[in-house]
């Protein structure tokens, strides 16, 4: 086990270059977008179109963890892969020793630590990627939402983005329409119509995920999408034609 | 990450490594599993010396092994689990009672001996065979609880603590650990009582009892346990289990500790010696004949 030089070395002014640059390989991933509900988790991704010759199902943004625990990712899908699997065999191993399932803060946590290792050894690179994870929390059993980042830290949001060039913009769009408490059907839509902001319309270039109070979650068919972002270009439209009269 | 059947030991080059984040890091290193959580590596021992020999694990197998079960082979320290220890669920929580003798062969060693580990507020541990095994995992046990608690802003239940416990027992089979322990206290899912032994067995139960005397308490135990027993009633039982086990046996005696978990931790209701307890216990025959 030899170590070359440490890749993640500080700059002078204080900043480890190679975690900016791999939030930079973030941002080049495709958008994610999670909402926190009164009894629910949505998470919705970005389909990016895919070559006409490759199976789209074997593309897959959202990860199921463990019963409870989803995940979404963006950046690199390579390293998304080997970081789930740890995350997938971690929460197994919580259950086989402490007789009980991991928690979402737990897994978040075990995630952040791993990213935050490979920042700090040398020979390696960092993760190239920022995670959504969604679980329950234990007393009462609702679902909550964390996100990690290629730094190695973790934290709990009501609404959050990430992936895509336009994270900032959106998330001032979440800051501005989320409210507390939202149901199901109206976390969705919030979800999805942040997610309209960066995606050409239509349920093919999205993917939902719902998360629920005891556990059950579902990946929301195709319909379901089509017919939330119906309602929405229909809600855009009418607003524009009301704002046309007065000018 | 496996709980069993790894490389228990690194011989490490300073005594002072001993459990040292230097040892932990080096046994991972090894294993090059960088992404171990903290928590899940509480199972695994830090670095320990062995002896000095070719066959550390048969050597300690020779020497040490316990004279209940499977023979001894003959040598100066005799490692009995000579003792009683019993616990019991019941409505009102659990009772955990013990004698307090050692032996050592036919001497006595010790009339006052601590049986029962008092680990932290809210889980008691306790102690059968090697004292010294006994009393270090279980305060090295409590050491990984206070860790999950820290790590995880909540108690660990008494399911994941003795889990631990029997995972580390587990990784030292055949190194000539003895320990038969309960691990009991009162966690969000009610009272729990779990038996723990030195091969890693992890039995969940309502009732056990460890030792030479186990024998002559289950007798009594099996004879008057309900479950609807009131405080009184387990108390007066739980010392008479202890009582009869050590009029008999003769590894058993000194004096009984009785503890009592309840939902806000556990609390020790009396340390009275057995042979107190025999004069009363006569007084009361004496009583029923002549009534």
């Amino acid at each position: 086990m030899s170590y070359d030089r440490a890749i993640t070395v500080f700059s002078p002014d204080g900043h480890l270059l190679q975690v900016e640059y791999s939030m930079e390989a973030v941002r080049r991933g495709s958008t994610v977008v999670g909402i926190q509900g009164k009894d629910c988790v949505v998470l919705a991704v970005e389909k990016r179109a895919t070559a006409k010759l490759q199976d789209d199902r074997t593309i897959r943004k959202i990860f199921s963890i463990d019963d409870s625990t989803v995940l979404a990712f963006a950046g690199l899908t390579a390293d998304a892969r080997v970081l789930i699997d740890r995350v997938r065999v971690e929460a197994q191993s919580y259950r086989l020793i402490m007789e009980d399932a991991p928690s979402a803060e737990y897994l978040a946590r075990f995630v952040a630590e791993i990213q935050q290792k490979y920042t700090q050894r040398g020979g390696v690179r960092p993760f190239g990627i920022a995670t959504l994870l969604t679980g329950l929390d234990p007393p009462n059993q609702r679902p909550v939402l964390y996100q990690t980042d290629p730094a190695g830290t973790h934290s709990r949001w009501k609404a959050q983005v990430i992936g895509g060039n336009n994270a900032k913009s959106l998330r001032e769009f979440l800051e501005k329409q989320y409210t507390a408490d939202l149901d199901e059907a109206a976390a969705v839509k919030l979800a999805v119509q942040a997610l309209m902001e960066v995606v050409d319309s239509g349920a093919k270039t999205m993917e939902v995920c719902v998360v629920r109070t005891g556990g059950k979650r579902e990946m929301l068919s195709e319909s379901v999408v089509q017919s939330t972002v119906q309602v929405l270009e229909q809600e855009q439209q009418a607003a524009q034609q009301q704002q046309q009269p007065a000018e | 990450m496996s709980m069993f059947g790894m490389e228990p030991l690194v011989i490490g080059d300073d005594i002072l490594d001993i459990g040292s984040r230097k040892a932990v890091d080096r046994y991972c290193g090894n294993k090059a599993q960088i992404g171990l959580s903290q928590d899940l590596l509480m199972g695994r021992p830090g670095a320990f010396d062995v002896p000095n020999v070719k066959d550390p694990a048969l050597y300690c197998s020779s020497h040490f092994r316990s004279t209940c079960g499977t023979g001894d082979a003959g040598q100066e320290i005799k490692f009995a689990k000579g003792t009683t220890t019993l616990a019991f669920k019941f409505n009102g929580g659990i009772i955990v009672s013990v004698d307090s003798r050692a032996t050592q062969g036919n001497y006595i060693s010790s009339q006052t001996v601590k049986k029962v580990i008092e680990m932290n507020p809210y889980l008691l541990g306790t102690m059968a065979g090697g004292a010294a095994d006994c009393s270090y995992w279980e305060r090295r046990l409590n050491l990984q609880c206070r860790m999950y608690e820290l790590r995880n802003g909540r108690r660990i239940t008494v399911a994941a603590a003795s889990k631990l416990l029997a995972g580390t027992m587990a990784s030292y089979r055949g190194y000539g650990l003895s320990m038969g322990t309960m691990i009991t206290g009162w966690d969000e899912t009610g009272p729990q009582l779990y038996y723990v032994d030195d091969d890693g067995t992890r039995l969940k139960g309502k009732m056990f009892s460890v030792g030479s005397g186990s024998t002559f308490a289950y007798g009594v135990l099996d004879n008057y346990y309900r479950e609807d027993l009131t405080l009184e009633e387990a108390i007066d039982l739980g010392k008479r289990a202890i009582y009869h086990a050590t009029h008999r046996d003769a590894a058993s005696g000194g004096i009984n500790n009785l503890y009592h978990v309840t939902k806000d931790g556990w609390v020790k209701i009396h340390a009275i010696d057995v042979n107190d307890m025999h004069y009363e216990f006569e007084e009361e025959k004496r009583n029923e004949m002549s009534s």
